[in-house]
């Protein structure tokens, strides 16, 4: 593990988590104006120019609002709760580049060591490779951890617990059943995310995301064209792990006032929803990174930026790079929210445990196979595009329906449909 | 007669082709219409600086309505406050002043309590002088129940300023009195 200049660490922990707060403040306004725009309407337009000033006046609401705590939580976990989805939401953010970055020096092997301080050994050059790396900047908090994506799924799913602390604390049925729904329902995604990340990380052969980065950048391909299935598993799960529509039955409005966090009130809510938008931005730019080549972006950047631009001008196009990446993936979420309706929570499980699992798995037995027997990579494609239909295909073969089931049902009398006896 | 089996029809759901089991082209779909509506046009009226543009039979404030020679047209015959589901209607009538030959009596004072009022119009169809109507002002706001009680001259100025603004023009005929103003038939 390489040492850092822990007062550039301070700074940046501090920018990027301003950075992310505003952001987020910005998020709600955009989701605000997106909603407005697919429905017709103008959205908020009364604060500053075109409602930019809106993100300060909601966010004073939050301050100003009464802090209700009700007589009937349980009050330790119902302040624990928004801590915990809040300060969970700021730790995943940890490892995720955001700019540019370089991958750590690999661990170089030297068989019968020579004198630690002879000139040129091994050793040596490990040494100066780790000064080198560790004297330029990288952007993420905290660079060249090897464990960087078990690091993230491992934060996320302590998120859930801020969820089931809400749901639980609040000692109110319609937060319960939000919050059990949001377990159930982060149990189940976290298969299909975990599963369809496998294939991106075997074809990187490393967990540390910065590697999987420049892994794309040195190919000069992204992930998702070799593997559109895993790219399309993940971010369905994605779409579940962060409550977004069409997956958000832990707090569907309509039938749960809100779920989980019907109970909180003023800047206690706010923390919530922060932490939702947190998640997103989160995992905006681990998708850009895992599945879209990070800051590459063919045309605009090449492998020796900073002979071109120099060291200002790259850092600047390559975060601006991802950074636009990110937004698509956000602009994306925005969007899909008003064009899918919410599942039922069955279909919502055999989604998960019918489709995406076994689509992941089947997804990572063919990477298996490719790196096994040394295939091309893009025959990945090819086994994407093969999975994917074979599965619409076993779909149609074995679909039917409620009064016409194709499996074998007991006899029912005349008219009834299956399931209503 | 309670249900039978024939009178039920079950209907299903169409099965889903190969795309349709697929998703995504159902969703790239949806994401069309989504993302289309995004750029139409749209239908938010900016209120305060953009006035809407309401119906010439919207039912607002009402107003008194003056003849051809600036008098009240209201012959006090009280069949407004008669048809008034909602009794906001109060006329006290006295005998018209001197020379003025089309009528008997006359509104001494005509008071509508407008926040009593549930802008019905059926005075407006109840008067047989087309005296009173309800105009499209719709903004209407005070500060206290009394300044919501409308007297006489309020509601011909409110006849001012809707004629002089052209949203509600004078919708009866040339300043004359209708038949029920007329004397009644020599035996």
């Amino acid at each position: 593990m390489p040492t850092f200049n822990w007062i550039y660490t301070a700074i940046f922990i501090a920018v990027l988590v301003g950075a992310v707060l505003n952001t987020v403040a910005y998020l709600i306004l955009a989701e605000r104006k997106i909603a407005a725009w697919v429905q017709d309407r103008l959205g908020p337009n009364r604060v500053g120019p075109w409602g930019l000033l809106q993100p300060i006046v909601d966010g004073g609401k939050m301050f100003l609002k009464e802090d209700v705590i009700p007589a009937h939580v349980d009050k330790v976990f119902f302040l624990l709760a928004p801590m915990v989805a809040f300060g969970t939401a700021m730790l995943a953010i940890a490892v995720v580049p955001v700019g540019h970055t370089v991958p750590p020096p690999l661990p170089m092997v030297s068989v019968n060591p020579p004198a630690y301080n002879a000139p040129d050994t091994p050793v040596q050059r490990f040494e100066a490779m780790q000064k080198g790396y560790a004297d330029q900047f990288s952007f993420a908090i905290a660079p060249g951890l090897d464990i960087g994506i078990l690091y993230v799924f491992a934060v996320g799913s302590l998120a859930v617990y801020g969820v089931i602390l809400a749901g639980w604390s609040a000692n109110n049925k319609y937060a319960l059943i939000g919050s059990l729904r949001s377990s159930a329902q982060i149990i189940s995604y976290e298969i299909p995310l975990g599963m369809s990340i496998l294939g991106v990380v075997l074809l990187a052969g490393s967990l540390n995301p910065e590697r999987i980065v420049a892994n794309q950048i040195d190919g000069g391909m992204w992930n998702v064209f070799y593997m559109p299935l895993a790219f399309l598993l993940f971010l369905t799960s994605v779409f579940a792990e962060c409550n977004r529509l069409p997956f958000d039955l832990p707090e569907s409005e309509q039938e749960l006032v809100g779920g989980y966090h019907t109970e909180y009130s003023s800047l206690k809510l706010g923390m919530l929803l922060l932490a939702e938008y947190a998640h997103m931005i989160t995992t905006s730019f681990l998708m850009s990174c895992l599945f879209f080549g990070g800051w590459h972006l063919p045309g605009l950047t090449t492998t020796n930026d900073s002979a071109l631009y120099g060291p200002w001008g790259t850092a600047i196009i390559h975060a601006a790079v991802l950074a636009a990446k990110m937004f698509c993936f956000i602009a994306l979420f925005m969007v899909v929210r008003w064009t899918i309706p919410r599942f039922r929570f069955d279909q919502l499980m055999s989604l998960a445990w019918k489709v995406m699992i076994p689509l992941a798995l089947l997804n990572l037995v063919c990477v298996l196979l490719i790196l096994q027997f040394g295939w091309p990579w893009w025959s990945m494609t090819v086994a994407s595009v093969v999975l994917f239909v074979l599965a619409g295909a076993w779909g149609v073969w074995s679909g039917g329906n409620v009064t016409a089931p194709k499996r074998k049902v007991r006899k029912l009398p005349p008219g009834l449909p299956a399931g209503v006896v | 007669m309670p249900l039978t089996e024939s009178d039920v029809t079950w209907v299903q759901e169409p099965k889903l082709g190969l795309l349709g089991q697929l998703y995504l082209p159902a969703i790239a779909d949806g994401l069309m219409t989504t993302v289309g509506h995004m750029f139409k046009k749209k239908v938010t009226e900016l209120y305060p600086e953009q006035e809407p543009k309401l119906p010439p039979n919207y039912r607002g404030v009402h107003r008194l309505n003056r003849d051809s020679e600036g008098r009240t047209k209201c012959v006090a015959c009280y069949m407004c406050a008669t048809a008034c589901p909602a009794h906001c209607i109060d006329i006290v009538a006295a005998p018209a002043p001197e020379g003025w030959k089309d009528r008997e009596k006359y509104p001494e004072t005509f008071v509508i309590d407008e926040l009593r009022c549930i802008y019905c119009g059926m005075c407006e169809e109840a008067c047989p002088v087309d005296a009173i109507e309800l105009t499209t002002l719709y903004d209407l706001t005070g500060l206290s129940r009394e300044q919501m009680i409308f007297d006489k001259e309020k509601l011909l100025s409110v006849f001012d300023v809707t004629t002089k603004a052209g949203t509600d023009p004078v919708r009866t005929r040339s300043g004359e009195l209708g038949p029920a103003s007329e004397p009644p038939p020599a035996k």
